[in-house]
């Protein structure tokens, strides 16, 4: 599903983000970014996104090249990619149901299509009965599963989430774990950036480590760190 | 829309200044146009006009000196009352007008023809000089007159004119971002989720749009309505000449309406598109 080859980011500032990036997502893989701050997992995101270029190396995504795409074909591409953000993100002045149809709208789904869909997300995030709430009606937990349901709304095959349980609670950020794993094993790749090493530890999922931009460690079923035996 | 209210109305103000100006410059040209077209048929002519009650002898001379020039082909008598008559003709339904004035306004005069423009200049110096012409009209200098003066106009309405549109894509622009940026945070989802630039732009265009359209509808108004009005108060002075060459107001108001409309809405497409270059490029 996603594939780097051998990339590197390099600002105009000259501070090089990542070295020599190599990995391979397959599709309904559910995948945690590890690192601490700076060490080049928003970077990362970022070009995973089309938000920044990529100074070198190869970019696939869904067995296209897009290492190099022009600007026009960037929504395109964003539409196969969902994010989900740390702050959520969401309209204040539109309703819950508002900001998921949103999505629908800009994509130029129809009125009809749309009316069909929200209220399926909307259940399948547990917010159904939220549907006319405002944003600051909702607890952050609520919040952030609206911006779940806004980013797959439009069933991207990949989900990008930064963080997502970065303000939350611990009982709250199981919430969201909970929405997103069930959101992956409906077939969407999860790839997902946090520092909460509760949760990457009982997942047991794929880690992928990064420090000062290099990759560090690339483990099944792995944990938060790596575990130094006593000897 | 309206959070921005003043710079909205600065916007309106500089699209319909830009347009007013533009609604003078085009009456002024359309008028010569008209000036030109209508002494161009004259073009052969050389009118030469008396002083009242002029002596016999006087215009026995003046006939004669007229005759002796090469290239003179005929020198023809219009009374003051034929003059009258042909002007009553020419204004056809309008001419009861006429009817109203208490003293006939127009002077006697010699039509010559000739048939030879050479001479022409030459003879219209000399016939000035002779007792009891009062004017002497010859309509190449008329045209090469008002080819200048159309060509100044032309020439200075395009400057200003320019100059005006590039200060009001700049006032729209500023305009505009005021309202991007008060909706920066919509955009910057919009781009997450993946809306094209043509999608996101699409609002903002329509609202610079709607702010040149304003703008064209008040000077389209103002500019139709005052040049009416002068149109016709002009009209009263019946025996001023520039007058008859003036451009009916509603025969242009069709297409002024449609020219403005165009450039007003496209000075304000232009401001947005201005505005959003830099915020879209994420």
């Amino acid at each position: 599903m996603i594939k780097l080859v051998n990339i590197s980011k390099e600002y105009r500032n000259g501070v090089t983000a990542l070295y020599d990036i190599n990995m391979e997502i397959k599709k309904g893989e559910f995948v945690f970014l590890v690192g601490s701050s700076g060490a080049g997992k928003s970077t990362l995101i970022k070009l995973l996104l089309k938000e920044e270029g990529i100074s070198r190396g190869k970019l696939y995504l869904d067995g296209m090249d897009i290492t190099r795409v022009p600007n026009r074909r960037i929504p395109y591409i964003r539409r196969k990619v969902g994010v989900v953000f740390q702050d959520f993100r969401l309209l204040p002045n539109k309703t819950v149901y508002e900001n998921v149809a949103f999505a629908m709208e800009i994509t130029g789904s129809s009125p009809r299509e749309i009316r069909r869909r929200v209220p399926i997300i909307l259940s399948m995030v547990n917010l159904s009965r939220k549907a006319s709430s405002f944003p600051d009606q909702l607890s952050g937990g609520e919040q952030q599963r609206v911006s779940i349901a806004r980013s797959i709304v439009n069933n991207p095959p990949v989900l990008i989430a930064d963080e997502p349980t970065g303000n939350l609670d611990p009982d709250t950020a199981g919430e969201i774990m909970k929405v997103l794993l069930d959101i992956n094993n409906r077939g969407t790749t999860i790839i997902m950036a946090t520092h909460a090493r509760e949760i990457v530890n009982s997942m047991k999922k794929r880690v992928i480590a990064l420090e000062d931009g290099r990759l560090v460690r690339d483990e099944e079923k792995g944990g938060y760190s790596i575990e130094i035996p006593n000897i | 829309m309206w959070r921005n209210r003043s710079m909205g109305i600065a916007s309106i103000t500089s699209i319909s200044a830009v347009l007013m100006i533009l609604g003078v410059v085009l009456i002024l040209i359309l008028s010569i146009n008209n000036a030109v077209l209508d002494t161009k048929l004259k073009f052969d002519e050389v009118e030469v006009f008396l002083v009242e009650d002029l002596s016999n002898e006087s215009m026995d001379i003046i006939e004669e000196t007229v005759k002796e020039y090469p290239g003179v082909l005929s020198i023809l008598f219009r009374s003051k009352e034929q003059a009258l008559e042909i002007m009553k003709e020419e204004w056809a339904e309008e001419a009861y007008l006429l009817d109203g004035l208490e003293t006939n306004p127009l002077p006697d005069a010699y039509i010559i023809k000739v048939n030879d423009i050479e001479y022409a200049d030459e003879l219209v110096n000399d016939v000035k000089t002779l007792d009891g012409v009062e004017e002497v009209k010859y309509y190449k200098d008329v045209i090469d007159k008002l080819l200048i003066f159309a060509g100044y106009i032309q020439f200075g309405g395009i400057m200003i004119i320019g100059i005006l549109v590039f200060i009001s894509v700049f006032i729209i622009s500023n305009t505009i971002k005021i309202t991007v940026s008060s909706r920066r945070r919509e955009i910057n989802i919009m781009k997450y989720v993946g809306a094209t630039n043509g999608y996101i732009r699409g609002p903002f265009i329509m609202e610079g749009v709607f702010l040149g359209i304003i703008g064209a509808m008040i000077s389209i108004a103002i500019v139709y309505f005052g040049y009416e009005y002068f149109y016709n108060s002009m009209n009263d002075k019946l025996y001023d000449l520039f007058t008859f060459y003036l451009v009916d107001p509603k025969l242009i108001f069709a297409d002024l309406a449609i020219m403005f409309g165009t450039i007003g809405s496209g000075i304000g497409a232009l401001g947005s598109l201005v505005s959003l270059k830099r915020f879209l490029n994420v």
